[in-house]
């Protein structure tokens, strides 16, 4: 039942994506992307993981492609460009080649599910014997997340500052910077 | 047979909405959809991970007497910063294509391509 | 400005307090039920991109200054830093929170609520801080 649910949000999934990468309409496509994010967010709950699921429905579904609409509705320009065809078979065969790569890679990965796997059977046992014992938190995640990798969490809220830090600078000021029209730099120099 | 791909075909299927946002991201010349191929790339990665740690019969890694199996929570903490971490640097990625519009006056790589030829004439 | 949004107007002026509400829940309540600060901190900021997308961008500024959200940043990290120094002081490793009360349980309690509030901080006041960054790019039509 849980596979059946999980095969029908992927289809869905996979065609988002394609939507996504086939729409010639921008704003089209930051909608799409939103909705691609909401079936992601979906899938989480499948797969067990609602902490995650909650994340990316507020991250994917409204700040990403609020942000997606904002920049768009800043740089007014709503269309993509009929590019020309040249470039079509090289990327198609790496994404080809990488897919290919990916899915022999899965065969040594147990399927789907399988308690006594690797990523399951080590250290994640350990946390869901002892976590509730060593930290008095019934939710592991927030146990692991806060405790046992409470460096690791402050190394990604610091990334979250530096980034916001990176835009404030970047688009921080008041006024528009006005650059010099392209075409007249040789004359000046 | 019939049971290795239905323990597999989920991964698979992961798999091809990797390729599609890659190949968005590789082919397509326009800055905002390769940030959005970038991006849909980066959640099949992200739901990749947390399939792995996936258990059937398991249930929410929430401790309870009336459960015994748990999904595993290591992937999720992983992916969960992961998620955050990675809006802000999409965002970053925006502001960076704003800068671009406003310096070159437009969005599409090969026009950049060009103008940037054009100087080094 | 759209002047026929008023079923917007007011969706969103009951919208955004539940919003608020849940993210507090979620943000406090993490210890037992699915939550935390990174999905606070998320859920916070969709309330105020709601209003300043309805309100305008001047009435979200209204509402929290954008001096505030950057003091609001930094002191996130701060708080989640801080919590790792008190426990050195108190003699054990960085960001071990069992020396912070009497028994090694109610230290680790403290500790993750004290660093969920600043990582929940930060990712509120960052994600708020990029949407008003961005939105005022936007050169009004």
């Amino acid at each position: 039942m849980s596979l059946m649910l999980n095969l029908v949000l992927l289809v869905f999934l996979l065609v988002m994506a394609i939507a996504v990468l086939k729409t010639k309409h921008l704003f089209a496509m930051a909608m799409l992307f939103g909705l691609y994010s909401l079936l992601v967010a979906g899938l989480f709950v499948v797969l067990d993981a609602p902490d995650v699921a909650f994340t990316e429905a507020a991250v994917g579904t409204g700040i990403s492609t609020v942000l997606m609409l904002v920049t768009l509705a800043s740089i007014k320009d709503g269309h993509e460009a009929v590019s020309s065809t040249k470039r079509k078979i090289g990327p198609l065969i790496i994404c080809l080649v990488m897919g290919g790569l990916l899915i022999f890679g899965t065969h040594d990965i147990a399927k789907l599910g399988e308690i006594h796997s690797p990523p399951n059977d080590q250290v994640a046992a350990y946390y869901i014997t002892q976590g509730q014992a060593e930290t008095g938190v019934p939710n592991l995640v927030t146990a692991v997340l806060a405790s046992y990798r409470g460096f690791d969490t402050l190394g990604e809220v610091t990334v979250v500052l530096t980034a916001g830090i990176g835009v404030l600078l970047l688009l921080g000021q008041r006024r528009k910077i006005h650059v010099k029209k392209r075409g007249q730099t040789h004359d000046d120099q | 047979m019939i049971e290795y791909i239905l323990g597999h075909i989920n991964y698979w299927f992961i798999i091809a909405v990797m390729m599609v946002g890659l190949y968005t991201l590789i082919s397509r010349a326009n800055l905002i959809k390769k940030l959005a191929g970038l991006a849909i790339f980066q959640t099949a990665v992200i739901l990749f991970y947390v399939s792995l740690g996936k258990v059937t019969g398991g249930t929410v890694p929430i401790v309870d007497e009336a459960y015994t199996l748990y999904s595993n929570p290591l992937p999720q903490v992983l992916m969960l910063t992961a998620i955050v971490v990675g809006v802000a640097t999409t965002a970053l990625g925006f502001a960076l294509v704003i800068r671009i519009k406003e310096a070159y006056n437009t969005i599409e790589e090969d026009a950049i391509f060009t103008l940037d030829q054009k100087d080094h004439e | 400005m759209m002047t026929n949004d008023l079923i917007l107007r007011v969706v969103t002026k009951w919208l955004s307090p539940i919003i608020i509400l849940f993210a507090l829940y979620v943000q406090f309540h993490g210890d037992y039920s699915p939550g935390g600060g990174f999905q606070a901190g998320v859920i916070f900021s969709t309330a105020i991109l709601l209003y300043a997308l309805t309100y305008g961008l001047d009435a979200a500024l209204k509402v929290i200054p954008e001096t505030a959200l950057r003091v609001a940043a930094s002191f996130g990290v701060l708080l989640y830093g801080g919590v790792g120094v008190v426990s050195m002081l108190l003699g054990g490793n960085f960001l071990n929170y069992s020396v912070l009360a009497d028994t090694p349980l109610a230290g680790q309690h403290i500790g993750i609520i004290v660093i969920e509030l600043g990582v929940g901080i930060t990712v509120a006041a960052v994600m708020i801080l990029l949407f008003f960054t961005f939105s005022r790019r936007v050169d009004p039509e």
